[in-house]
């Protein structure tokens, strides 16, 4: 009789136990070379990255780039076509699949609730499907962090999209996983709900839960996660939202004056730091330079010998956004060729 | 890890906490079974006595025979639900990622057909029992309790529910749409009865041995029909759709 006892609330670096041998034990999830095919049809491949415990890791791409196949298959849904993965410290095997799934929570797109259940039966059903001891206890204490303790006795049709998928949150978090994995969990929410739930998530982050977050919203991934991966059946790019940027953008400022210069040229090329310069509108200037934090004191001195009127200089940040877009057109433009 | 009574039971509470709420459920565990108590109890009052040897079995075997009716067919209703039914309401995915075994779950959603419909169906023939014992012609009842036919009545009733059960899950597990599930389950709960019908006619001659080994062969059907389910759950194909 294997039963799961476990706090709800989770350490980073969390030690790891049970059978391993891929790709590595020491991450929360270690991706190499995975691959995943449907007959002809690729839904990623050659796959490679990992995720550190107590990391929100997201995986942004646009539909159909594989997000939610590949938490299927590291979710142990899907068999993998080839590659090696561990997720919670155990390797990716078939005979590994209940393993894994007793560490882990997948929160699908859809809450897929039974709606003729209450909240807390939908729970207490899922805690008796991870064995865990104490289910009362355990479906009171997710609904706490939810804070949707009032609403446990409510049948889930009669709750709101947001609730149900507070709830399915709820669930999520009941066997206290070392992983958890949520699949777009703002999809089709309204602006309100989405707050809470990325609320929610924040919260979580910071009691230091492993968590692997799929979206196409680019401003949750910017606002909740370390880490991203940037994929379209393939990874693109993996890195912290600033390291993208810099890795895509060189650095830029912003100079905005109250009238045109008359040699532009003359006052930019000498200032220190500045690459290249071009006029965006009247008075408006685009500087790339490779340290902002050395050019813009520079600058300033330059066109203040220049005698002209500085209304504004700021640095450009391109937002995760720019970065997504670029990777995108990058794509569309090689399928083009 | 090894069979969990306790995963199978979460299931088995869950869905009867469903059929509580599903009032489709209800009626139709409560209707279907008065129908097929009161076509044959108004049979049987009607018959005349003495009547012709022949006739008067068939009428007493087809009395019968509706008791059998409904632990083939509601079983094969609620089977035929359990795995396209959670399917299409996006239920399925969830709990596949838990740590249950497709045996759990399987045995889960059976049980909860299964029982359900067992219960009711003694108790409906018990007070199909009861309506013969209390106001039929003698001569009926007296052919109504022979030991033969009761005997078959008690052993086919499990057998015949735990066939349309996996017959149900098994085409649930296959199919994309829950009405196509159940039509085909309605339809494939239906030969054992086939089997049945021949021994309460007389057409076949009951017999305790007989009885015995047509039940002993059902129930290896039932036990082989449970291995070929395990296998035809496809965690994956459920999962996508049939992608894989």
């Amino acid at each position: 009789m294997e039963q799961v006892e476990a706090p709800l609330a989770q350490a980073p670096g969390r030690a790891s136990s049970g059978p391993s041998g891929g790709p590595s034990a020491q991450s929360a999830v270690a991706v190499e070379h995975l691959t995943k095919r449907f007959g002809d049809r690729v839904a990623f491949e050659d796959m490679s990255f990992r995720v550190g415990y107590g990391e929100v890791f997201g995986f942004l791409g646009p539909n159909g780039a594989g997000k939610t196949t590949t938490v299927r298959t590291l979710g142990t849904l899907l068999a993998p076509t080839s590659g090696a993965a561990t997720v919670a410290g155990i390797e990716l095997r078939p005979e590994n699949g209940p393993a894994i799934r007793s560490r882990i929570s997948v929160m699908p797109e859809s809450p897929g609730l039974y709606l003729r259940l209450t909240a807390a039966e939908n729970l207490e059903c899922f805690a008796r499907l991870y064995r865990l001891s104490d289910p009362h206890e355990r479906v009171d204490r997710a609904l706490q962090v939810v804070n949707l303790t009032e609403r446990a006795s409510d049948l889930c049709r009669s709750l709101s999209k947001g609730l149900r998928q507070r709830v399915a949150l709820a669930r999520a978090l009941l066997s206290d996983p070392a992983v958890l994995f949520l699949d777009e969990p703002t999809s089709g929410l309204d602006p309100v709900a989405s707050r809470e739930v990325h609320d929610l998530i924040a919260a979580l982050r910071d009691r230091g839960v492993t968590i692997f977050l799929t979206t196409h919203r680019l401003e949750e991934a910017e606002r909740l996660c370390d880490r991203v991966a940037i994929l379209n059946t393939t990874i693109r790019l993996v890195g912290r939202p600033d390291e993208l940027r810099a890795q895509l953008f060189k650095t830029s400022i912003e100079v905005r004056l109250r009238a045109d210069l008359a040699d532009p040229a003359t006052v930019f090329t000498g200032a220190l730091g500045v690459e290249r310069w071009e006029t965006q509108a009247s008075g408006s200037y685009l500087l790339t330079v490779s340290d902002p934090d050395a050019a813009a004191p520079e600058v300033a001195r330059a066109l203040v010998h220049a005698g002209a009127d500085i209304l504004a200089i700021t640095q450009s940040r391109h937002s995760l956004e720019d970065v997504y877009l670029q990777l995108v057109d990058e794509d569309v433009e090689a399928k083009k060729r | 890890m090894s069979f969990s009574w306790a995963r199978a039971g979460a299931i088995l509470q869950k869905e009867l906490r469903d059929y509580r709420r599903n009032r489709y459920v209800i009626y139709t565990m409560a209707f279907l079974p008065l129908i097929f108590l009161a076509i044959p109890i108004v049979e049987l009052f009607a018959v005349h006595v003495p009547a012709a040897s022949a006739k008067f079995d068939a009428r007493i075997g087809l009395s019968l025979l509706y008791m059998l009716i409904e632990p083939a067919i509601i079983p094969s209703v609620l089977s035929a639900y359990s795995v396209v039914g959670e399917r299409e309401q996006g239920t399925l995915e969830p709990v596949l990622a838990t740590p249950i075994r497709r045996e759990e779950f399987l045995v889960g959603k059976a049980l909860a057909a299964f029982l359900p419909a067992l219960l009711v169906a003694y108790v409906i023939f018990g007070v199909f029992l009861g309506a013969i014992a209390l106001f039929a012609h003698p001569a009926i009842a007296s052919a109504v309790f022979e030991r033969d036919h009761l005997l078959i009545q008690f052993l086919f009733t499990p057998l015949v529910a735990g066939w349309s059960v996996w017959a149900g899950i098994a085409i649930s597990t296959r199919v994309s749409d829950v009405r196509a599930a159940q039509q085909l389950a309605t339809a494939a709960s239906l030969p054992p009865l086939g089997i049945v019908a021949l021994m309460q006619f007389n057409v076949i001659t009951p017999s305790l041995g007989l009885a015995l080994g047509f039940a002993a062969a059902l129930l290896v059907i039932d036990g082989l029909a449970w291995r070929v389910v395990a296998t035809m759950f496809n965690r994956e194909r459920l999962v996508t759709g049939g992608r894989s």
